[in-house]
């Protein structure tokens, strides 16, 4: 009696919580098939929003701009973050300290400080604003988030393993391969897909450091709000919601059939 | 440690090589820039509606860079840290270009309206407002007006002007844009004075009269009044032109009333920064938009209040009696605008959260 009481209990505590997480993303969903104009009575089932939202180009640009962004910052600090992490692992210097302290300031510095930071210097620097200053500011605040999380893997990694390969004669690069990569790829593909999802959401810094042919997704949506909210927006959230579930989905697909 | 040392300096070789080249390209983009069919267009996401950016693209073979902010100020950091940036056309509010004029030639081009055919147009009643005296810099390209809607059903009095949302059969059913100028401005209004007072005394009294007023304010919501009155929260707002348009295709019974102490208006308009790469594109663009027929689809699609004396006769008839969308000019003439309070600003804060905590 007791023990289903409390799975009652647990049923219900995890219910409210996915509900909690949940309910606004599909109230927004549901929306952007309202045939009327507000978001207050549901009229009637269309489509219209999105063929709408696909026969304007600037919605389609800004959907290209934000993947190309994400992914190229992605591949970017996927690479620098994992052999930062190794080079930390390996290597013993004077001031070790102060840059595992250094990592975490792009995560914990407040945005806007970092984008105007960076707006100044670029400037300076006469660089053009557009998508190259997207990916070099994106993955400045990425690497980080690759780094920490290859770094807590490696913490459990027996380097021992790496130095009975090297025994055997098996050469640096093969050693990487066959036996250091398997070993933290799913924290790599963990880190990168947080990084992905960090870059394909960001405001502030695009605001910033955008040029006229930038424009990503979150700008397009914040700067319609001009006109209010309107069911094109909950449809544009939509697209953006399903295309941060396909990369969830995708990544998740790589790490299990790497962890068999 | 010589290894060391030599390592360290090939990495400063290289990093300040590449440092170098990039500064070196992107050097080199500006200058070439100029005969590029291209033009870089800076305002809210849609206010160009996409039809109207087709048609230019196709009958003048110039590709369009639409970028999007979502407030002026936004926009102004921005100018002001690139020193006007690679953009050619912006639209912005009045108020915003009196600020960027002030700023000497640094960050808008002088605009040359010999070479804007369509500039005759342009109604005269909207040229030579306060912000820019004699549109040196700016071009007007459409309206917004703060107007009052209300559900006759539910409201029985006469609704005539700003000083009759302080009827108290009117408890507890307001809706006011959440914006300090705007509701102090009402208050400043009622009592006669300018909506840009600065006098204490007078915005002492406008503070008193705002206390006798709080009691009839339910919401407030500077992006979506409209849905308020539409699922019947409240019965009478204030609100802007297109938020009023919204709120009668919500319910079609709801009456417009432009207020009888005169409206509000803001005005935004097209300007050419000073580094603007393509100026001869950019004065295409507005002199495409200033065609009296696209002024017309510009209005109809974005609903804001049009400019263009050409463009009535293309307007269908709709928008025409639409008291949202088309407001007659005699309006324009005795409404008031919203000016830089400067020191006051303070003030108005003050009074503006005591009021919403009341």
């Amino acid at each position: 009696m007791d023990s289903k009481l409390s799975k009652v209990l647990e049923r219900t505590y995890i219910f409210c919580i996915f509900a909690f997480l949940y309910v606004p993303f599909a109230i927004i969903i549901i929306y952007s098939f309202n045939k009327a104009q507000s978001n207050i009575v549901f009229s009637g089932f269309t489509l219209d929003w999105y063929t709408k939202l696909f026969n304007d180009d600037d919605v389609i640009t800004a959907l290209i701009n934000s993947l190309t962004i994400a992914t190229l910052s992605t591949i970017i600090s996927a690479i620098i973050g994992t052999v930062g992490a190794l080079g930390l692992k390996r290597h013993k210097f004077k001031g070790k300290g102060i840059i595992d302290l250094l990592l975490y300031i792009p995560i914990v510095i407040p945005e806007i400080i970092m984008g105007i930071s960076l707006l100044v210097f670029f400037s300076v620097l006469q660089l053009d604003f557009g998508i190259f200053t997207l990916v070099l500011a994106h993955t400045t605040f990425c690497i980080p988030f690759v780094l920490i999380n290859v770094k807590s893997r490696l913490a459990d990694f027996d380097m021992s393993i790496e130095e009975a390969a090297m025994d055997l004669g098996a050469s640096k690069v093969t050693v990487f391969r066959t036996i250091t990569l398997p070993a933290i790829f799913p924290s790599v593909i963990s880190g990168a897909m947080l990084a992905f999802a960090l870059s394909l959401d960001d405001v502030i810094i695009n605001i910033f450091l955008g040029g006229p042919e930038s424009t990503t997704l979150p700008i397009k949506i914040f700067s319609m709000l001009k006109f209010g909210l309107s069911p094109e927006i909950n449809a544009l959230c939509t697209i953006m919601l399903l295309t941060t579930f396909v990369v969830l989905i995708l990544s998740q697909g790589i790490k299990l059939r790497r962890d068999k | 440690m010589l290894k060391k040392r030599f390592k360290a300096l090939i990495i400063l070789l290289a990093v300040s090589v590449i440092g170098t080249t990039f500064v070196g390209c992107s050097k080199s983009n500006t200058t070439k820039t100029n005969t590029e069919k291209i033009v870089n267009i800076y305002t809210w996401a849609n206010y160009v509606p996409d039809t109207v950016v087709k048609g230019f693209e196709k009958s003048t073979g110039i590709k369009v860079n639409y970028s999007n902010f979502s407030t002026n100020e936004e926009m102004l950091a921005k100018l002001q840290a690139a020193k006007g940036g690679q953009y050619d056309v912006i639209i912005c509010a009045d108020y915003m270009v009196q600020i960027m004029a002030k700023q000497k030639n640094v960050l808008l081009k002088p605009i040359n309206q010999s070479a804007i055919a369509n500039y005759k147009n342009l109604d005269k009643a909207y040229l030579g407002q306060y912000y820019d005296k004699t549109n040196k810099y700016s071009v007007p390209y459409s309206l917004g007006s703060e107007m009052i809607v209300y559900n006759p059903d539910k409201v029985k009095i006469d609704i005539k002007g700003i000083s009759d949302l302080w009827d108290p059969s009117l408890k507890g059913s307001e809706v006011l844009l959440e914006d300090s100028r705007s509701v102090i401005g009402m208050a400043l209004t009622k009592l006669g004075y300018s909506i840009n007072e600065t006098d204490p005394a007078k915005l002492a009294e406008a503070k008193a009269e705002l206390k006798k007023l709080r009691a009839n304010v339910k919401v407030f919501d500077a992006d979506t009044p409209m849905t308020s009155l539409i699922n019947g929260d409240t019965n009478i707002g204030v609100m802007w032109g297109s938020q009023a348009s919204a709120a009668l295709k919500g319910n079609a019974k709801f009456k417009i009333v432009y207020p009888k102490e005169g409206m509000q208006f803001e005005t935004d308009n097209l300007v050419i920064p000073v580094k603007a790469p393509h100026e001869k594109n950019a004065e295409k663009f507005i002199n495409y938009v200033l065609d009296g027929k696209v002024s017309s689809e510009i209005t109809t699609g974005i609903e804001y209040i049009n400019v263009n004396t050409a463009a009535k006769e293309f307007m269908a008839q709709s928008v025409l009696n639409n008291k949202a969308i088309y407001v007659p000019n005699e309006e324009f003439t005795k409404a008031k605008h919203l000016e830089d309070a400067g020191s006051a600003s303070k003030v108005y804060d003050t009074i503006w959260s005591e009021f919403k905590q009341q």
